[in-house]
């Protein structure tokens, strides 16, 4: 992509059914299932699986040649009652493929044509999302399945009284983040309604007996009154049609507060002015002194990061909330790069505002244009997912691994970036990088930093 | 762990009916007739599997598409190519490095192999094509890279919009100068990857085979069907190489481009994945006259047997000494690198659910170490890979099928240059050396059971019932075999591991199956307090 080419050389993003099968993970006896040729849900099983290190089943409809010529509305069909056969889920999530789409099958029209022809059986929830996958990023697939259960599912429960509980759209953070998200709610005194909940279900304890479906996730009926909890908070950022929150808040009128995602101090601080908004609730002692503690730590470590030179890459994101707080530790960030595009420069440029200069901000790119841009401008270290291995070991550049994919790793599905809690695990990710370098090169064998 | 641990006491006749009656009618129908409870004897011999048939929608299956076998398995491992993949960005991301198919740059310094390039097709080409983007990206990758050679996979847009990338792909290569070869490999068409393995035989055939004369020494052979994973070609290739055989093409693990064009000047072939790639074997032998033989190169005893066949072919004494004191001296090292495993491992009942040749390569070495597959199945293999080749003129060619084109090949009237004369090589023929694959079950006696495209439902209750002590899959299928507490080892891509073929490599997999079974995490799997007595007896004492 690089120099004005077409081609794409070494992708900075996945297509947009990865991204909905991800986020139907998140719901409490739900299959994820793909609309298209069995090589879609194959690769991305493989691929969810490689980075989580548990079992993900999605489901196929396996089309052929003449499904792709004659319509491929019978094997969807067949397909959802052998799902249901097997697995008994409470929820089917279908997602389209770009083979779906361009032949033009309908998933909305199937799917209420099989509820009338199979009336008479017991049957799980039917919720599509059309996501072609020449169409945006995972990304986007995420959001747009999020959307579609909010659209599918609010409002349909008779209750009567809100409760204390908060919607929270937390897109694509690691199932350790999402435990840790529901954790600071919880210290609130707060009931929550996480959309999707990948906390159990992409982070399993080892089974003692069959299990069907993996346990945990929100269950259709907490979705279901998500309309009568008093706010949505929702993290990044959203192109029309996409946020779950404004459609509560234009349906509902529930508010919808959108935030970055709360990776680093101000992101965090944010979260909790919200919350605290909402609820006229008090700050609980523990935040107070973990942001006493992430304040010591900023000031401890300052002196090994300043001035160091980062690339940051991934989902967009990804990358603007880790933009605003490498900002706030002293590191400079040179390139942010995303293979989605969201707006990118000025969101970048505002967060960047009254800390450190606005680095060179990469939007629909492709590692091809970040390696250029990194072997111009030298970043000292690199922040993101497995994929940017390459650039780190060609440039010699030490990578610290966060996001999706890490498949190099152990332990993707346990890094924590969000709340007081991850900036302080980050920052001294950060930091002993750094002094690791800082110890390597030098000659003099310094064991005491 | 369970309360329904059972063992191999358990009926598999009535265990197969079980599983069956838990499917609605018409799949019950169709799966049970992917199930094989083996006889001995002629009972056996008369017994028939079906296989290659299409996928029950909505069955969580372990195959891939048309465009995986093409582009994934045969064609990705060239090296010194760029591959495009011609689609949304999806195909060509979740394709990118998965393999671990190895590749050692040759003098050129071209490779690859760490490269996804592809034409990201967005709404706008969808709707008005992709011919142009496509012929762009071409010559970028001409441009950028200078590779030996470029290959375009076509993803299930493309055909459906109706771009034309063979002449595309014509046009660009007069352009450029470099060869470009375009695979028709939509991932609808077929059954499963086995469609594209053929739709890229069949290209590699026409277009790169046969392409550079070059003569050979005497004793010059290509291995069809070797990816290169963990490296197991290079360890392959040692051997040979010790034996004064020169290996000159590798299809297509840890091959150039260039060697694929002088390969028909070999006086052999090898077959090691008989389904992915006996398609250029034989058309090879059919335009060239190279005979070929099915080789196995997991295990020494395997490994032994292979190299004894082409000791047969060359039929050349010194040749003939030389190899087996090769095997002499190789097999009592690989003897005594894997001695210290074997018996942590003796007794061990394993299932194997892999691939399209790998579930029978890897049953050898398990009875090698003292293991005993119980249960198997391929992914994707046709009949022929289960009952033996005998059995290819009596397969039905369904509508699937029909749609991948079968070449007629003829013989090149000026290099048919069988290396052997006819009548040996009807003799060896006679004798199964050539042209012979006798399938997985001639390995699998009565008792054993075999499952072809094996569902996750099936799996899991295998598991249950029968408590295996290891099951070799891929990674789809690891984690849910891992929180039932049984060991699981990936055979597509070692765990990260490998070599495991030949001499060498058969010590590194005793190691591997050893670490496996005998994890101590087995052993606190159970949390004590779910155990009364193991408390009352910690209590007492």
């Amino acid at each position: 992509m690089a120099e004005n080419h077409v081609s794409t050389t070494n992708a900075c993003k996945m297509c947009t059914p990865m991204g909905a099968s991800l986020a139907f993970r998140g719901v409490k006896g739900s299959m994820p299932f793909i609309h298209g040729s069995q090589g879609c849900a194959t690769y991305m099983r493989r691929y969810i699986i490689s980075h989580f290190r548990e079992p993900a089943d999605i489901a196929s409809s396996s089309l052929g040649e003449k499904h792709a010529v004659f319509g491929g509305a019978p094997n969807l069909k067949k397909g959802i009652l052998n799902v249901t056969e097997k697995y008994n889920p409470e929820m089917i999530g279908i997602a389209s493929t770009c083979l779906t789409e361009t032949i033009g099958d309908d998933l909305k029209m199937i799917t209420t044509e099989f509820l009338s022809e199979f009336a008479d059986l017991d049957l799980p929830h039917l919720v599509t999302v059309s996501t072609p996958s020449y169409s945006g990023t995972h990304l986007n697939g995420w959001k747009l399945a999020v959307r579609s259960m909010i659209e599918k599912f609010a409002g349909s429960s008779p209750a009567l009284t809100a409760d204390n509980t908060i919607n929270i759209f937390p897109n694509f953070l690691s199932p350790a983040d999402i435990r840790l998200l529901s954790g600071i709610f919880r210290e609130y005194g707060l009931k929550t309604m996480i959309l999707p909940n990948i906390s159990d279900t992409l982070d399993s304890p080892s089974w003692e007996e069959y299990i069907n479906i993996p346990e945990g996730g929100t269950s259709v009926n907490e979705i279901a009154l998500a309309h009568r909890s008093g706010a949505s908070i929702e993290f990044g950022y959203f192109h029309k049609g996409e946020s779950a929150g404004s459609y509560l808040e234009e349906n509902f009128s529930v508010k919808n507060y959108n935030l970055l995602p709360p990776v680093g101090m101000r992101a965090t601080d944010a979260l909790l002015s919200a919350i605290e908004e909402i609820t006229g609730l008090e700050r609980p002692q523990r935040f107070v002194n973990e942001r006493g503690r992430l304040i010591d730590a900023l000031v401890d470590g300052h002196k090994y990061i300043n001035f160091k030179k980062a690339l940051v890459y991934g989902d967009e994101d990804f990358v603007v909330s880790m933009v605003s707080f490498l900002c706030e530790t002293g590191v400079k960030p040179v390139i942010a790069a995303s293979g989605g595009k969201a707006d990118l420069r000025k969101r970048i440029e505002a967060i960047c505002e009254g800390f450190c200069p606005c680095p060179l901000v990469l939007e629909d790119s492709d590692f091809d244009t970040i390696e250029i841009a990194a072997a111009d401008i030298k970043p000292d270290l690199m922040i993101g997912n497995s994929k940017g291995f390459k650039i780190s070991k060609k440039l010699g550049i030490p990578l610290i691994r966060a996001g999706f994919p890490i498949h190099d790793r152990f332990g993707g599905q346990r890094i924590i970036t969000t709340g007081y809690e991850g900036a302080l695990s980050l920052l001294d990710l950060i930091v002993n990088t750094a002094i690791t370098t800082l110890q390597e090169e030098t000659r003099v064998g310094y064991g005491y930093m | 762990m369970s309360e329904i641990m059972t063992g191999p006491e358990v009926n598999l006749e009535s265990w197969v009916d079980n599983i069956i009656s838990k499917y609605p009618p018409k799949v019950a129908k169709k799966r049970r007739r992917h199930m094989v409870v083996r006889e001995d004897g002629e009972a056996g011999c008369s017994q028939t599997i079906e296989a290659n048939t299409r996928t029950v929608p909505g069955i969580i299956t372990q195959r891939g598409c048309c465009y995986a076998g093409c582009k994934g398995v045969v064609i990705g491992p060239i090296g010194d190519m760029v591959h495009i993949t011609h689609g949304p960005v999806g195909c060509g991301y979740y394709s990118w490095l998965t393999r671990r198919n190895m590749y050692k740059a040759r003098d050129d310094k071209k490779n690859y192999m760490s490269y996804c390039f592809t034409t990201d097709m967005q709404d706008h080409d969808v709707i008005f094509g992709g011919e142009k983007k496509l012929a762009q990206a071409i010559r970028e990758a001409a441009q950028i890279f200078k590779p030996a050679a470029i290959s375009v996979h076509a993803t299930c847009p493309v055909g459906l919009i109706g771009d034309d990338i063979h002449q595309v792909a014509k046009d660009m290569e007069k352009e450029t100068g470099i060869p470009v070869m375009a695979f028709s490999c939509e991932g609808y068409k077929g059954v499963s990857q086995s469609a594209g393995h053929h739709i890229a035989n069949n290209k590699l055939f026409t277009s790169a085979v046969g392409k550079v004369d070059e003569p050979q020494p005497e004793f010059t052979i290509n291995i069809l069907g070797e990816y290169n994973i963990g490296g197991d070609a290079w360890e392959i290739e040692r051997v040979f190489e010790k034996c004064g055989i020169k290996v000159l093409s590798t299809f297509s693990g840890n091959m150039s481009y260039f060697e694929m064009e002088k390969a028909h000047n070999a006086k052999f072939n090898l077959v090691m994945c008989h389904r992915s790639i006996n398609y250029l074997a034989e058309m090879m032998e059919k335009k060239y006259g190279i005979p070929w033989a099915k080789v196995n190169f997991i295990g020494p005893e395997s490994m032994a047997k292979s190299m004894r066949k082409v000791a047969a072919f060359f039929n050349n004494d010194e040749l003939t000494k030389r190899i087996e004191a090769v095997i002499e001296e190789e097999v009592e090292n690989a003897k005594k690198g894997i001695e210290p495993y074997l018996k942590g491992l003796e007794g061990k009942r394993v299932m194997l659910f892999v691939g399209g040749s790998r579930a029978h390569h890897y049953q050898s070495v398990f009875r090698e170490l003292g293991m005993e597959p119980v249960v198997a199945g391929y992914e994707f293999a046709h009949r022929d890979d289960y009952e033996g080749r005998h059995v290819i003129p009596t397969i039905k060619v369904d509508a699937d099928s029909k749609n991948i084109e079968e070449l007629k090949v003829e013989a090149d009237p000026e290099r048919y240059m069988p290396a052997i004369d006819e009548e040996y090589r009807k003799r060896l023929e006679e004798e199964g050396v050539l042209s012979n694959y006798d399938g997985m079950w001639a390995d699998m006696g009565g008792g054993t059971l075999i499952i072809d495209d094996i569902s996750h439902v099936e799996l899991e209750r295998l598991i249950l019932d029968f408590r295996p002590d290891l099951i070799c899959s891929g990674i789809k299928d690891k984690y849910v075999i891992e929180k039932f507490g049984v060991p699981s080892k990936q055979l597509h891509n070692y765990d990260y591991s490998g070599p495991y073929a030949g001499f060498k490599g058969a010590v590194n997999f005793a190691r591997d199956i050893d670490m496996l079974i005998n994890n101590p995490a087995w052993k606190l799997a159970r949390a004590p307090w779910k155990d009364r007595s193991f408390l009352n007896a910690s209590l007492n004492s």
